[in-house]
């Protein structure tokens, strides 16, 4: 009986471990990939010669690639999300965390924020299309509505609920006798959460904010039917441009050759972004866990 | 224990009941194709397959759009029986083909320069207006050249939008390439191609993308493709041509452009074409395949059916369906000289003879020897309007 109890142990170790290898083989997998197919790319322009080349011409006879133009338009764009959806996101993780932390109403509000995290990409983008353009028109940011700014304003809604959800998340860990101590120092409400619960959870809702960005700066679909598409630096809200997971959906259909080379090479480059964004993160959250 | 033994059987008895069941239908299906290309002819080929497969059960046609470039490389690697594209093969893709390609057209359509201008039904433009508002030279539509092509008109004093593809696309090819033949500071800057360097304007994915950006901007003008402009009845610009009439893009004029002499291989483009009514955004899109079709464990019955299938697709069935969507039918010197190439196609140097016998006429229900080419082209003009 023992026996067989060992014999079953050993057999479920197996399996975790056999999943848990596939996962990193199928990582490893996909940066040889990446590497692989852009080699070409790398090797014409150089490494930094494709990363700061604003220089995006398709046509045969002239070929030239840089991913320049769209690392700016993925920060570009990413960043300003960020900042718009702070003094969305901040609230709702104050509202449930702090203020209504536990109760009926912090749950409703939970759910119905993380719900739009559920709402796929595409329909962000047919919102953002049909609804938030002609309003962005009026506003008169320029002629079309397509550019940086719709295609952030989306952005910063779907990324709310990634902020929100962790950093309520933080704040609700703050142990209450801290707060009580706080409180019968004679703080108010809004001084206790000022002095005592945001800096204590400053570096886990930072880190919150930063898996916020990781999600903004992948984001496809949405993000290719609100930002114009075009190729070029964009230097200002108004201005239309292109992101890099934009612009491998785009052009990925028919590239060939260099181009199919140059398309991937923007990938790996994401790829990278993302990993270093979700690294510090990690480290951050890390710290705190130590503290 | 029992549970499981049970749940044990019942899984596998699904799985078997699953597997038998795919066997059959394996067996049913004696032939299956596999094409991918071109999207632009997609909405037709989609539904001539689907007639086709009706008419023979046993035959299974399976089209991927994954873009003319894509069609291209997968004929290449053989993993599929034929690739389709709006842009017939240059040199260094035929080179790097290792055999011969023979290009069947199998309709026509145009390129369509839609608009959103409130109050503005009808816009006349020529070529070389269209090539300086696509390269950002003219920006706003109250601007006097554009004025002086529309006497009459009052044109709102606002923003030019161009649109274009953000996709490589045979739409962008057509363009680019009328717009090359009638601007020459096009040609010198712009270039053409599949995809281009715009330095003005928005790009939009597909022909869909484009046009609900245009629908739903005022002020953009984009170029989509005519059975698009057609379905949606979205108001497209008419163009000045070469013969210097100003044409509406329509079935009609595009099937105009096509009244030259066709080179014998069908490897033509349409645009800028000398006749009065031609449409100048013209094109023809073509279905690629091995001359020889003995390559690639390919069978004699594939081939068969293969070369069945495209003399149904340039037959008055198939024409007739193209029409239904939108696209332009061939001309009948075109269906005849395509139907040459088809009887070209063999199999390890063997004929292929599907159904109709290659030597006697143009189409099956043309075989009469004693009419003439004209009464033909009677006949099978109002074989394509009257069965619709």
């Amino acid at each position: 009986m023992k026996n067989r109890l060992r014999m079953k142990d050993r057999v479920f170790k197996g399996l975790l471990f056999a999943a848990a290898l596939t996962i990193l083989i199928l990582t490893a997998g996909v940066v040889y990939v990446l590497i692989k197919n852009s080699l070409d790319a790398f090797q014409t322009y150089g490494f930094f010669g494709f990363i700061f080349n604003a220089e995006w011409d398709p046509r045969s006879d002239s070929e030239e690639y840089g991913a320049w133009s769209f690392i700016i338009g993925t920060l570009f764009t990413a960043f300003f999300a960020l900042l718009l959806c702070i003094p969305f996101s901040l609230p709702v993780a104050l509202f449930n965390g702090e203020y209504f932390k536990g109760r009926k109403i912090s749950s409703v509000v939970g759910s119905v924020v993380d719900l739009l995290a559920g709402i796929p990409s595409i329909v962000y983008g047919l919102w953002g299309f049909y609804t938030l353009r002609p309003i962005v028109i009026q506003l008169g940011v320029n002629a079309s509505g397509f550019g940086i700014f719709l295609a952030s304003v989306v952005l910063a809604i779907m990324i709310i609920p990634y902020a929100s959800s962790l950093s309520a998340e933080f704040l609700s860990m703050i142990p209450n006798t801290v707060k009580e101590g706080a409180y019968s120092l004679g703080a108010t409400r809004a001084e206790t959460i000022r002095h005592v619960s945001l800096p204590m959870a400053s570096s886990g809702i930072v880190a919150a904010y930063i898996l916020a960005l990781g999600r903004a700066l992948g984001e496809t679909m949405a993000v290719t039917m609100l930002i114009g598409n075009t190729t070029n630096v964009p230097s200002s809200l108004r201005d239309t441009g292109n992101t890099m997971a934009s612009v491998i959906a785009n052009q990925f259909g028919e590239a060939d050759g260099l181009k199919l080379s140059a398309l991937i090479g923007i990938g790996l480059l994401l790829f990278v972004i993302t990993a270093v964004i979700n690294l510090i993160a990690k480290f951050i959250m890390k710290k705190l866990a130590a503290g | 224990m029992k549970k499981e033994l049970l749940l044990f059987f019942v899984v596998c008895l699904v799985l078997f009941s699953c597997s038998g069941s795919k066997d059959k239908s394996k067996r049913s299906v004696g032939v299956t194709l596999s094409g991918a290309g071109a999207t632009f002819p997609y909405p037709f080929y989609s539904i001539v397959f689907r007639d086709y497969m009706r008419k023979h059960p046993g035959v299974t046609i399976n089209y991927g759009a994954i873009g003319s470039g894509g069609g291209i490389r997968s004929l290449r690697d053989k993993s599929v029986d034929f690739g389709a594209s709006d842009a017939f093969l240059n040199e260094k893709e035929i080179a790097s083909m290792g055999a011969e390609v023979v290009h069947i057209p199998t309709c026509m359509g145009g390129v369509a320069l839609s608009y959103t201008l409130k109050g503005v039904d009808s816009l006349r433009l020529t070529g070389e207006l269209v090539a300086d508002i696509f390269m950002g030279e003219i920006t706003r539509w109250s601007d006097p050249r554009i004025a002086a092509e529309n006497p009459g008109i009052s044109l709102p004093d606002i923003e030019i939008t161009p649109v274009y593809r953000s996709d490589g696309s045979g739409t962008t090819f057509v363009f680019s390439d009328y717009m090359s033949k009638v601007s020459p500071k096009w040609n010198k800057v712009m270039g053409k191609g599949k995809a281009l360097k715009w330095n003005t304007g928005l790009a939009a994915k597909g022909n869909p993308g484009v046009a609900s950006v245009v629908q739903l901007t005022e002020g953009a003008i984009g170029y989509i493709g005519s059975e698009y402009a057609f379905t949606l009845q979205m108001p497209s610009a008419i163009l000045k041509n070469k013969a210097g009439n100003y044409v509406k893009a329509s079935l009609k004029t595009i099937a105009a452009a096509a009244e030259t002499d066709l080179p014998d291989d069908m490897k033509l483009t349409l645009t800028d074409m000398p006749h009065p009514d031609a449409y100048p955004i013209s094109l023809m899109t073509w279905l690629l395949v091995y001359r020889d079709q003995a390559y690639g464990g390919h069978s004699k019955q594939e081939a068969e059916v293969l070369v069945d299938l495209l003399n149904y697709i340039i037959g008055p069935e198939g024409q007739q369906l193209a029409e239904q969507v939108n696209f332009v039918p061939l001309p009948f010197q075109a269906v005849q000289k395509t139907q040459r190439l088809i009887n070209r196609i063999h199999f390890a140097g063997e004929r292929i003879s599907a159904v109709p016998d290659p030597e006697i006429a143009v189409v099956e229900f043309l075989s009469t020897d004693t009419v003439t080419d004209h009464q033909r082209k009677v006949r099978y003009e109002k074989s394509i309007t009257n069965e619709r």
